[in-house]
């Protein structure tokens, strides 16, 4: 039997390898100081992962799938019984778009652009769910969008309300 | 006044900081601007700020006085203003704060803005975080751009409308309509989100599910042609084109064919193929293969295709990749009921894995390995699994063991097998056994008979060299205390009988007791089980009234309770005490639930071996207990006396407390008002349930055990109609002089390969004059079917003196133990 679930996926953690935090993008509700506990929790579960163990936790009653590119750990917490394969390419289809409009991306384009790194992340996935299997869509759209952003002037002179 | 440093600048210095302190400094102070340029209301600006607000957030300090500025953001005409408000309100803002609400209408408007980006951005927090009420509200909206032909905005809304139905399931009915020609679409993102959205109503809904079947041959063929085309670059991975559709569309089909014959049959080809022609050497393809498996073992699909999806999994299991044995060993689990013997041909691979280092794998694997465990494989099952507990994670110890001992009760080839693997769980993970374990272990022991002399040699060897183990040690305890005679007196015969003295085995039972690593609990058990060894042993009696009579001022309540209960059983009812310490006779069968049903099964059979039918000549007495039934208006036949003692919640040796206490629940039918009369105490002081025993009527003769000095003693007999080995003998001591019998005590023993249980006697006085009996009732486990034999000794007092006899009862009537 079938168990309605509230998003596929819960929440997507990046951090460093010293456990900074780069983004945190959260699909269901939960107080603040709870999400700064899981995250200090699935943080120092992951970092004390060796290479030889396999790309998924088990975390209450979530999945938890990881994966390091260079210096960045990405990880889904999925629902128990979702298909922690496809996520992994979820993950990786998400550093691919980072790659293409970054260009070569690395863990400081994530710093410095933080609110990029959302903006793509949200033509990707919406609510816990893919809502775009085209990488060159997703990036289009983003693209698009900064070309919306006003030039200073522009801005400047633009009415607030 | 300077304009507010700008983001990437600020990132960049705060990176500069050296310490904690000094980070938290320029945070600070950053805060402090950005919240004298909230308060004048500064447009300009604001977008800068709270985008700095944000990245300070991530840092983990607190920006909640960011929040309505990020609303004064998504109200801006200018769209990086809204870009910054909404990701600001997604970040900061979420149901349970009551100004979320304040987006509301913002959002409304933004989803009917000229601009797709804006819309897009508005649909997207929604769906990401709106709450019911704003899902409530702008449902029609959503639904609106459900239908629209603009497929960017298309797919959005169909996500969105996925978190309305989750958040608010009653408005899933008015999205039908538009879902009507969603799988039309060649949009991926669009066909995607719907499939999404048809698998979210088709689960919550059985009508939506039936409704939605005749979706199938549509799905088929779009998974088909995205199988079949060719090179997509737009969606390719890895040569395999857009696995996120096709994954999404296996999901979907899995629900539609599940107990449905017809759509599993439309499904069946597209699922062969997929699983054939899958290429395997990259993860996306086994992403889908792995997808396909789970649907596979979820429709009604034919057994070929079920092999099929077994053996893909057992390839699985094969592969060097962790990840894609550890999908496979979850897959097994789940199919492991169902498929049994298919998952078994899979056993050693899935036995291999428990040695794998990865924890998830290595759960996984144990239980798929208990679940495969059978009575063919059990050896070699429960060696790999006694390896693995040897050398697994504390974590996995307590399910390994508890599993351990559910597997080999099921299937232990031998009673000598059973005990040993057993022991060997004991002493490997002795302390992360379960606590209810402890009670269940014993009842097995004592059921296995043959072997009690075997069992308490190896727990008195395995407790010597170390009593810290805590369930090792009660159950140790328990049976030192209930079989200690077989110790001192080397019977065992599975192996070297070892030379342990008496003192020996209280020297072990003392250093428990005094030990700082023993648990209250623990204590309890070796207490009790020196307590029982009085009646065990010979020469060191003394020795074990001292050390109960020390433990009378135990600060440890427990303990001291036992010890001046004890006592008391020395001192005032000593006559009492071989009955009360009596060996534990062989327990009902029951469930692995725990001691409560052990001791409702010991409480229930007392009252219902008294309940038997009163014999043919002692019709009389029928009558009179009549009468006095009348007298005390009871109305019944069989009153109900609540003497049984009813399941009480019992702690760890609490069974043996029980037996004690009985001494007050003695089942006594001799009421304080009542006269001595002779009444037949099985109708007063039975309970009326169902008779277990068969009508004496079909006839057992009785005979006279004993007939000396005045004193008779007759035998009558039963057998029980559920256990062909126990034989209930009731007897009556009847006095024919002329001065009561005072003191009276009954004891019985028989040879080894029997096994005895006396009930409390109904009183210690026959009185004169036969004017009336004792009766008692004694349960005899004969599982061998030997001939009967009995020594009984009496003792009581007579005309002011003690007097004491021992005889010999040998004229047992075959009927009674053949």
């Amino acid at each position: 039997s079938t168990i309605c679930q509230l998003a596929e996926i819960h929440f997507i953690l990046l951090f460093s390898r010293q456990g900074k935090l780069r983004l945190q993008k959260w699909y269901t509700t939960l107080p603040d100081k709870e999400k700064k506990k899981i995250i200090r929790e699935i943080v120092q579960i992951i970092l004390s992962r060796n290479q030889k163990t396999s790309s998924f936790v088990d975390w209450k009653d979530l999945k938890l799938v990881y994966k390091r590119y260079a210096s960045l750990y990405f990880c889904c917490a999925i629902e128990d019984q979702d298909n922690e394969l496809l996520t992994l390419e979820v993950v990786h289809r998400y550093v691919e778009l980072l790659d293409r409009y970054f260009g070569n991306v690395c863990e400081l384009d994530i710093i410095f652009n933080f609110e990029k790194a959302y903006f793509i992340l949200d033509e990707f996935i919406i609510g816990g769910e893919v809502q775009e299997t085209s990488k060159r869509s997703a990036v289009k759209a983003i693209e698009d969008s900064d070309m919306l952003q006003e030039t200073v002037e522009e801005y400047m002179n633009k009415p607030a309300f | 006044m300077p304009a507010p440093i700008r983001l990437r600048e600020l990132i960049r210095t705060i990176r500069t900081a050296r310490t904690q302190a000094e980070e938290r400094e320029m945070i600070q102070k950053e805060c402090a601007a950005i919240r004298s340029s909230f308060r004048e209301e500064d447009n300009t600006y604001r977008c800068r700020n709270v985008a700095k607000l944000l990245y300070m957030h991530m840092l983990g300090y607190p920006a909640h006085f960011g929040q309505l500025e990020c609303l004064k953001l998504i109200a801006s005409q200018k769209f990086t203003d809204k870009r910054i408000g909404y990701l600001g309100a997604m970040l900061l803002l979420d149901e349970r704060q009551d100004v979320h609400l304040l987006m509301t209408n913002c959002i409304k408007n933004d989803l009917n803005h000229s601009t797709q980006y804006v819309q897009g951005l508005a649909l997207c927090t929604l769906g990401c975080m709106g709450s019911s009420e704003m899902c409530r509200d702008l449902a029609g909206e959503v639904e609106k751009l459900l239908k629209t032909s603009n497929s960017y905005l298309r797919k959005k809304a169909a996500l969105c409308a996925v978190h309305v139905i989750r958040k608010v399931p009653e408005l899933m009915e008015m999205f039908l309509p538009a879902t009507k020609n969603l799988l039309n679409e060649k949009n991926h993102g669009v066909l995607h989100t719907s499939v999404v959205l048809l698998t979210e109503m088709c689960e919550r809904s059985p009508d939506m599910l039936a409704h939605f079947r005749k979706l199938v041959p549509q799905l088929v063929r779009i998974l088909k042609n995205l199988i079949m085309s060719g090179y997509s670059p737009e969606h390719d991975v890895s040569g395999i084109s857009d696995p996120f559709l096709q994954v999404r569309i296996l999901r979907l089909l899995r629900i539609l064919g599940r107990n449905d014959d017809d759509s599993s049959e439309a499904m069946n080809d597209i699922l062969a193929q997929v699983a054939t022609n899958t290429e395997t050497s990259k993860n996306v393809g086994n992403a889908i293969l792995y997808e396909t498996v789970l649907t596979i073992m979820d429709i009604k699909s034919e057994s070929g295709l079920r092999v099929l999806a077994i053996n893909i999994l057992g390839r699985f299991l094969l592969n060097n990749d962790k990840n894609i044995r550890y999908v496979a060993l979850t897959s097994l689990l789940k199919t492991v009921q169902t498929d049994h013997n298919a998952v078994q041909r899979h056993r050693s691979t899935i036995v291999d894995c428990l040695k794998d280092l990865d924890v998830s794998i290595k759960r996984r694997a144990m239980e798929l390995s208990f679940a495969l465990v059978n009575g063919n494989n059990v050896r070699g099952m429960m060696k790999e699994l006694l390896y693995f507990l040897d050398s697994c994670e504390p974590e996995f110890k307590a399910d390994c063991a508890s599993g351990i001992f559910l597997a080999a009760e099921k299937y232990a080839p031998s009673k000598r097998w059973h005990i040993d693997t057993i022991m060997r769980v004991l002493t490997t993970a002795g302390s992360y056994v379960r606590d209810d374990a402890v009670p269940n272990l014993i009842q097995l022991i004592t059921n296995s008979v043959e072997m009690h002399a075997y069992t308490v040699q190896r727990l008195y060897k395995a407790i010597l060299g170390d009593y810290s183990q805590q369930p090792l040690v009660q159950v140790a305890s328990w049976c030192i205390g209930e079989y200690g005679d077989l110790l001192v007196s080397g019977q065992c015969e599975e192996e070297e009988p070892i030379q342990v003295t008496e003192d020996e085995v209280l020297d072990i039972l003392e250093s428990v007791l005094i030990s700082n690593m023993s648990a209250s609990v623990t204590r309890g058990y070796a207490l009790t089980a020196i307590m029982k060894l009085s009646t065990r042993f010979t020469c060191t009696v003394n020795r074990i009234k001292k050390v109960v009579s020390i433990y009378g001022s135990s600060i440890d309540v427990e303990l001291q309770q036992r010890a001046v209960e004890y006592n008391a059983l020395f001192k005032k009812y000593d006559h009492m005490r071989p009955a009360l310490l009596e060996r534990m006779p062989v327990m009902e069968k029951v469930t692995t639930n725990g001691p409560a049903e052990i001791v409702q099964t010991n409480g229930e059979t007392e009252p219902a071996v008294l309940e038997t039918k009163p014999p043919p000549s002692g019709l009389q007495p029928a009558s009179q207990a009549n009468d006095l039934l009348d007298l005390l208006g009871g109305s019944d036949i069989t009153p109900v006396i609540p003497t049984a003692p009813t399941s009480k919640p019992a702690s760890a040796g609490g069974e043996l407390l029980d037996l004690l206490g009985d001494l007050n629940l003695t089942g006594s039918p001799v009421s304080a008002p009542a006269p001595q009369i002779a009444q037949p105490p099985f109708l007063l002081d039975g309970l009326p349930s169902q008779p277990l025993f068969n009508d004496i009527s079909a006839g057992i003769p009785s005979i006279t055990a004993y007939s000396k000095n005045g004193l008779k003693i007759d035998f009558t007999f039963e057998r029980s109609n559920t256990n062909p080995s126990v034989t209930v003998i009731t007897i009556q001591a009847s006095n024919s002089t002329e001065l009561d019998m005072t003191d009276f005590v009954f004891q019985a023993a028989v040879p080894k390969t029997f096994q005895l249980q006396l009930l409390s006697p109904s009183s210690s006085v026959i009185p004169a004059f036969n004017s009336g009996t004792i009766t008692q009732v004694i349960k005899v486990l004969n599982p061998q079917k030997q001939q009967l034999r009995m020594r009984i000794k009496l003792t009581y007092n007579h005309k002011g003196s003690a007097m004491q006899d021992l005889a010999e009862v040998n004229n047992f009537p075959p009927q009674s133990w053949q």
